[in-house]
C-alpha cells in the first residue's frame, strides 16, 4: 500500500474528489497556483484548472461568505484557511450563515461545504499560528468538527467531510503533517513512511463521521484524545506502563459517544488530552458526558491535562504543550488514587 | 511649539433632529432624463460620474423622459402599480396584526416599495437574490402567494420555515430568494459566490446582492466588492439608501465619501445612483446591470436613493431622532403616487380605476389573512411542532440531538 505524509493524503482526497465530482471546488489563499503554504493542493489548478481551484484575497471572512454562496448554488467547495487562527474574521459567516442555513430555511438552501484549517502548535508558530480553537466550533449547533491524528484517517475523513451535506470543520493538526508527532521535539522525527496508519489508499474510500478508533487497547484507564494528543498520549503510555486505553475521537461532532462510554465503563478511569486551552475546552464536554453516561463505573475523578488558560507562547513553547511528560504525570496520578 | 488647534474628533451630525425644520437642501436632485445612458460594455473609467448623480426617468408632470425611459409597456407598468400596492397594503396589514400581539415583529417598505417591486421585473428566471429584510417586493411581484407570507409571519401551522425564523426573513429557492439572515452584510459576499459559482459552471443565472445604506460600513461590503471585482463576478450588488439605519443617519455608515455608489469606484465596478422612487428608473438602471451580468461583462453596484417613511421595525420610534415632517419633505416622492400619476398621463389609470384598485388589493389582502390566520397566529391556533425545533439542523440526526428530543418526549 502507498505511503503518505498526512499532507499528501489530504491533497489525494481532495484529488480524488474533484476527480469524481465537478461541483467540488478549492480555494484559498496561496492555495492556486503556488498550491498553499502547506502545499495541500500542489498540482490541483495545473490538473484542474483555475475554475476549480484558485487563489483568493487575503479575506476570511470573503473566502467563507464566497465558499456558502457557492454551496448554496449546488457547488461543494472545500475551502482552505492558511491556518485556524486566521479564521476569526469568517467566524460570523460560520456560525451565523453557514451552521444556520439549512435550519432556517427548513432546507430550501442547505451548505455543503467544507472549511480545512491547520491547527495546533509544535511549529514555533506562536500565538497567531498555534492555536485550536475547536471548542468554538463544537459549541455551534449545525456544524461538524473533525480533527484527524493520520495520513489514512485525513484521506478518508475528508472525503466523508466533502461528500457531506452539512458544513464541515476540519482541522488538520499541521504539526502531525509530515510525521506521528508524539510530543518529544527533542528527539529525530519519525516519518509517516515509518508508521502503520502512513499507508493511505489509493482512490476513493470513506471514513465515516461520528467514528472513534480505538488506538490501543487497555484496562486500567481510558485516554480521550484527538489529534496530536493521540501520538503524545501513545508515548505516554509505552513509557510510563500504564494499561491505558486509548481513544482518538477523530470527529468531535457528531462525537461517538458509546466507543468513549464502553471504555470508561470498562476501566473506570478517564484523563482528557487536547493541546487547548483548559476553560471551556472540549474537554469540559468531554468530562460532562462521561460523568453524565459513567458515573457509577468512575473510581475517581475525570483528569484533564491540556494547553494553559494563556495565549500559546512561543519561546516557551514546550511548556505549554502537554507533552508525554505532563500526560505520563496524570496518568500514574490518576492510577496511584 | 505647536502652532495650530489640538485635535479634535469629527462625529457626523445630520442636518436637523426632532424639533427641526426638515431640510434636503443638501440632496443634489437632477432633472429627470438628464443622464446619459451609456452602453452595458462603458469602460467603468469613462462612467464614473454616474455615481455622482441620479438616474431618473419620471418627471414632475409625471412624464417619462430621457434616454432611460420608453422600456415597459401600459400593462407592465399596471402590474407595477399592483405590486407596490400590494405590498403596501400588506405592510399596513401585517403591522396591525403585530400591534394585535398576532405575531412577534414587522419591518415595513413605506417608500421603499419601488425599488424591489421594479426590480424583481428585470430578472429572469433562475437568477438569484440575496435579500435583506425589506425587500419582500420580489415576492410579491414574483407572485409568491401573500398567505405563504403571513404563515411565515405568524410562524403557524403552515410556515414554510417551520416557526424556526423571525418574522419577515423568508425564503424561497424557486422565487429566487435566498434565505434572510438577521445578520447584516453577510448575504453581499454570499451573493458574489453564488454569482461566481454560476459562472465556474458555466451558467446563465447571474445573482443580486441587497445590503442597506448602515450596512455597507461591515467588513463583508468590502469582502464582497473585493470578490466581485477580482472574479469580475456576475452580480448586482445593490445599496437600498434609505437614510437611516435604524436611528443613525446615512453619514455615519458614509463618512467622507460622497455617496455610497461611489465606494464602488476604487473598485474598477461601474457605480450607478438611481431615483428609488422611480419605478421606471429602478427598472432600467437594473436592466442594465443585469445585462452586464449577463454578457459576462461583470459586477455593477447600484445605490437606490430613496426613503424610509416607517420605523425601522416595530420596535422602533423615529419620532425620537428625526423631524416627524421629515418624509413630507423627502423631495422624490412617494413612488406609489408617481407611478399613479404616470399612468394617468399615459392615459392608462384613473382617479376612479386607482381607487376601485385600493379597494380590490386591500380585500386581496384580507382574504389572505384571513386564510393564514385560520392556521394560527404566533400565540394561537396551529403552531409548528416542538419535533420541528430539533429537525434540520443537519440533514441526518446525530446522537446527541436524538438524546436531547427525547428528553423532551416528542
Amino acid at each position: 500500500m502507498p505511503r503518505r505524509t498526512m499532507i499528501e493524503a489530504i491533497r489525494d482526497a481532495m484529488d480524488v474528489m474533484m476527480a469524481r465530482d465537478a461541483n467540488v471546488v478549492v480555494f484559498g489563499e496561496d492555495v492556486g497556483y503556488f498550491g498553499g503554504v502547506f502545499r495541500a493542493t500542489q498540482g490541483l489548478q495545473a490538473k484542474y484548472g483555475h475554475n476549480r481551484c484558485f487563489d483568493a484575497p487575503i479575506n476570511e471572512s470573503g473566502i467563507v461568505g464566497a465558499a456558502i454562496g457557492m454551496a448554496a448554488y449546488g457547488l461543494r467547495p472545500c475551502v482552505e484557511i492558511q491556518f485556524a487562527d486566521y479564521m476569526y474574521p469568517g467566524y460570523d459567516q460560520i456560525v451565523s450563515e453557514a451552521a444556520r442555513l439549512r435550519y432556517r430555511s427548513n432546507g430550501d438552501f442547505t451548505c455543503p461545504l467544507v472549511i480545512r484549517m491547520p491547527t495546533g502548535g509544535g511549529i514555533s508558530g506562536g500565538e497567531t499560528h498555534s492555536q485550536s480553537p475547536e471548542a468554538l466550533f463544537t459549541h455551534v449547533a449545525g456544524l461538524k468538527t473533525v480533527v484527524p491524528s493520520s495520513p489514512r484517517d485525513a484521506k478518508g475523513l475528508l472525503i466523508s467531510a466533502i461528500e457531506d451535506p452539512d458544513p464541515v470543520i476540519f482541522l488538520e493538526p499541521k504539526r502531525l503533517y509530515n510525521g506521528p508527532f508524539d510530543g518529544h521535539h527533542d528527539r529525530p522525527m519519525t516519518p509517516w513512511s515509518k508508521h502503520h496508519l502512513g499507508e493511505v489508499p489509493d482512490g476513493h474510500y470513506t471514513i465515516p463521521l461520528g467514528q472513534a478508533a480505538i488506538r490501543r487497547e487497555g484496562n486500567a484507564l481510558t485516554v480521550l484524545a484527538y489529534g496530536t494528543m493521540v501520538h503524545v498520549a501513545m508515548a505516554a503510555a509505552v513509557e510510563t506502563g500504564v494499561d491505558a486505553e486509548i481513544i482518538d475521537l477523530r470527529t468531535l461532532v457528531p462525537l461517538d459517544l458509546e466507543t468513549i462510554a464502553a471504555s470508561v465503563r470498562k476501566t473506570g478511569r478517564c484523563v482528557i488530552v487536547h493541546e487547548a486551552t483548559l476553560t471551556s475546552g472540549f474537554g469540559a464536554e468531554l468530562s460532562a458526558l462521561v460523568q453524565e453516561t459513567c458515573f457509577y463505573h468512575l473510581e475517581v475523578p475525570i483528569k484533564r491535562v491540556t494547553g494553559w488558560d494563556t495565549p500559546y507562547p512561543h519561546a516557551q513553547e514546550w511548556d505549554y504543550f502537554p507533552g508525554p511528560a505532563r500526560l505520563g504525570r496524570a496518568l500514574l496520578e490518576t492510577m496511584e488514587q | 511649539m505647536i502652532d495650530h488647534a489640538p485635535l479634535t474628533l469629527h462625529v457626523p451630525e445630520p442636518a436637523v433632529r426632532p424639533g427641526g425644520t426638515p431640510d434636503f437642501s443638501s440632496v443634489r436632485i437632477p432633472k429627470a432624463g438628464s443622464v446619459a445612458r451609456p452602453p452595458v460594455d462603458a469602460d467603468p473609467e469613462s462612467i464614473r460620474d454616474l455615481a455622482y448623480s441620479i438616474i431618473r426617468v419620471l418627471n414632475r408632470d409625471g412624464e417619462a423622459v430621457g434616454p432611460w425611459a420608453n422600456l415597459l409597456s401600459d400593462s407592465q407598468l399596471l402590474d407595477g402599480l399592483r405590486h407596490m400596492m400590494t405590498l403596501r397594503a400588506f405592510d399596513a396589514r401585517m403591522l396591525m396584526s403585530q400591534r394585535q400581539g398576532k405575531t412577534s415583529f414587522y419591518m415595513q417598505h413605506m417608500g421603499e416599495e419601488a425599488v424591489s417591486c421594479a426590480f424583481r421585473k428585470a430578472l429572469s428566471p433562475g437568477d438569484m437574490n440575496f435579500p435583506t429584510y425589506r425587500q419582500a417586493g420580489l415576492l410579491i411581484a414574483d407572485d409568491y402567494p401573500l398567505v405563504d407570507m403571513m404563515n411565515q409571519i405568524y410562524s403557524n401551522e403552515r410556515d414554510p420555515l417551520k416557526g424556526r425564523q423571525m418574522p419577515v426573513l423568508y425564503s424561497s429557492r424557486k422565487n429566487g430568494f435566498f434565505s434572510v439572515s438577521g445578520n447584516l452584510a453577510t448575504q453581499y459576499i454570499q451573493a458574489v459566490g453564488w454569482a461566481m459559482a454560476s459562472a465556474i459552471k458555466n451558467d446563465t443565472r447571474i445573482a443580486v446582492g441587497w445590503i442597506g445604506d448602515g450596512a455597507t460600513a461591515e467588513s463583508d461590503f468590502h469582502a464582497a466588492l473585493v470578490f466581485a471585482s477580482t472574479y469580475k463576478a456576475p452580480v448586482v450588488l445593490n445599496i437600498v439608501n434609505n437614510q437611516w439605519a435604524i436611528s443613525t443617519f446615512q453619514g455615519i455608515a458614509r463618512g467622507g465619501s460622497g455617496t455610497f455608489a461611489a465606494r464602488g469606484l476604487g473598485f474598477g465596478i461601474p457605480a450607478l445612483r438611481v431615483d428609488g422612487n422611480d419605478y421606471l428608473a429602478v427598472y432600467a438602471v437594473a436592466r442594465w446591470a443585469i445585462e452586464r451580468a449577463r454578457r459576462n461583462l461583470g459586477p455593477t453596484l447600484i445605490e437606490h436613493v430613496t426613503y424610509r417613511v416607517g420605523a425601522h421595525s416595530t420596535s422602533d420610534d423615529p419620532a425620537a431622532y428625526r423631524p416627524k415632517a421629515e418624509s413630507d419633505a423627502w423631495p422624490l416622492g412617494d413612488p406609489i403616487i408617481r407611478l399613479k400619476k404616470h399612468l394617468i398621463v399615459r392615459g392608462a389609470w384613473s382617479e376612479e380605476r386607482h381607487n376601485q384598485a385600493e379597494a380590490e388589493i386591500l380585500d386581496t389582502v384580507i382574504a389572505a389573512q384571513k386564510e393564514a390566520e385560520q392556521h394560527g397566529t404566533l400565540h394561537a391556533g396551529g403552531q409548528p411542532s416542538v419535533r420541528d425545533m430539533f429537525e434540520g439542523v443537519y440533514e441526518q440526526m446525530p446522537p446527541h440531538l436524538h438524546r436531547q428530543r427525547h428528553e423532551v418526549g416528542v
